[in-house]
């Protein structure tokens, strides 16, 4: 069982979480501006209490960037609004299995909706590991490779996407919002394969260390 | 157990994290995902630009009504189709754990139970009926211990994953978890180790893959 349980640090840093308590936060947060509540936040509220505001506000964020998200993978307009709507009803639905300690809410939506389109879009299915898979093999002990995101990470990240040279920031965006694979970039652009492979590889370089930084 | 040696490219990966793989070839590199937490690491930053770059996208206005229905169905949404059925992990024996998840639910059964098609002598197959004419093909090869495979070359490439055993070719050897790459210009001749049937699940494809909405699927793809 990779999922690790921790709380929230920001919510115990600003008291709504003991460690140990595991207490929604919105037993606790009565008159708090919903408005500029962090987004895993309001994640957390909606799988740990079916908060039906946090829910609103996450929509009212979400739902138009998974718009230009799939308009810009090609979808027609009307595939996508219809899909933004599964997209969030999934949301709602899987709230319990966020782990901010795992992953951002910004990370988890952009999975959730990958994965809508590639089942409504392409009607294929999206293989996936179990993370409760006996068969999966398990992180050494006191290795590297346990990913923490933290709830600043996305903003760091962006800050780095903008200062990637061009050329850089261009292809991985195509990676991103073009459902081609990278080999396909290569013959789409007319830039030799090698050369997508390595600005692609500066790029991921680049943004890895980023990843890796202490906070 | 002792870690892959050999692992897809931090591209592959990365279409992987972006979607952009086919069902087959995501279902390979999945497979390796399972086995490899070194690359589930790398996956997971991946899947992390992914929101960053979702945060940055321009937002484009949702219809009132497209948000009065979902609000709408939030009670009704709780009742959608149960989680996956969870195995623990006590009920299961190791050699059932030959093929990790995803492959075991494609597959249908445990590594043992699979029903071999024979291709010649000292190896057999077992083609994953994706159902999809164009698409890259998945399958399960057996290699018997200490055979060879003819040697081979690819018209577009050639994805492996050692689920057991092993085998070696000019690349290097490959022992369960490892993945090798092999693209057409690559000639090889893999050869199983000698104290064990070598189990692997291939993804076979043509280089190019046309893309938009239509023209995805209607690739001239060759035989292969
Ligand atoms: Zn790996």
């Amino acid at each position: 069982m990779l999922r690790r349980q921790t709380p929230h640090r920001l919510l115990v840093l600003m008291g709504w979480q003991t460690p140990k308590s595991g207490r929604s936060m919105t037993e606790h947060n009565a008159g708090v501006a919903r408005g500029n509540a962090p987004l895993n936040e309001l994640l957390l509220a909606v799988g740990q209490s079916r908060d039906r505001q946090a829910f609103a506000a996450l929509f009212d964020h979400f739902a138009p960037r998974l718009k230009s998200y799939l308009l810009r993978l090609g979808t027609d307009a009307g595939s996508a609004e219809e899909l933004v709507q599964e997209a969030m009803l999934l949301v709602w639905r899987r709230a319990e299995t966020f782990d901010p300690a795992q992953a951002n809410a910004s990370t988890w939506v952009f999975t959730i909706a990958r994965n809508k389109r590639i089942d409504g879009i392409r009607r294929e299915r999206r293989p996936e590991i179990d993370p409760d898979d006996p068969a999966l093999v398990p992180p050494m002990p006191e290795s590297a490779d346990v990913m923490v995101e933290t709830a600043q990470e996305t903003k760091r990240l962006q800050a780095a996407i903008a200062s990637l040279p061009p050329e850089q920031a261009e292809l991985l965006h195509l990676a991103y919002f073009e459902d081609i694979p990278h080999s396909a970039i290569s013959s789409r652009k007319g830039i030799p394969l090698g050369t997508v492979k390595s600005r692609l590889r500066l790029a991921l370089e680049r943004l890895r260390k980023v990843l890796k930084e202490p906070v | 157990m002792k870690a892959p040696t050999h692992h897809p490219s931090d591209e592959l990966l990365l279409d992987y994290a972006d979607g952009s793989l086919t069902e087959a070839e995501a279902l390979i590199v999945a497979s390796h995902l399972a086995l490899c937490p070194s690359c589930r690491t790398a996956v997971s930053g991946f899947e992390a630009i992914g929101g960053a770059l979702l945060e940055d996208v321009a937002p484009t206005t949702v219809s009132s009504d497209a948000r009065a229905a979902v609000l709408a169905q939030l009670d009704g949404a709780m009742t959608g189709p149960p989680a996956p059925r969870r195995v623990p992990a006590s009920s299961v024996q190791a050699e059932d754990l030959v093929l990790p998840q995803p492959l075991r639910s494609y597959v249908g059964v445990v590594a043992h139970q699979i029903v071999w098609n024979p291709v010649m002598r000292g190896l057999d197959e077992l083609d994953i009926g994706l159902d999809r004419s164009a698409a890259p093909k998945a399958r399960l090869i057996r290699i018997r211990a200490g055979m060879a495979v003819p040697q081979h070359t690819h018209r577009g490439t050639e994805m492996t994953l050692v689920l057991s055993g092993g085998f070696q070719d000019d690349m290097g050897h490959f022992l369960r978890g490892d993945f090798a790459f092999h693209d057409g210009s690559v000639d090889h001749r893999p050869i199983a180790d000698r104290d064990a049937d070598c189990l692997c699940l291939t993804v076979t494809s043509a280089p190019v893959r046309l893309t938009g909405l239509v023209g995805r699927f209607l690739n001239p793809f060759l035989q292969f």
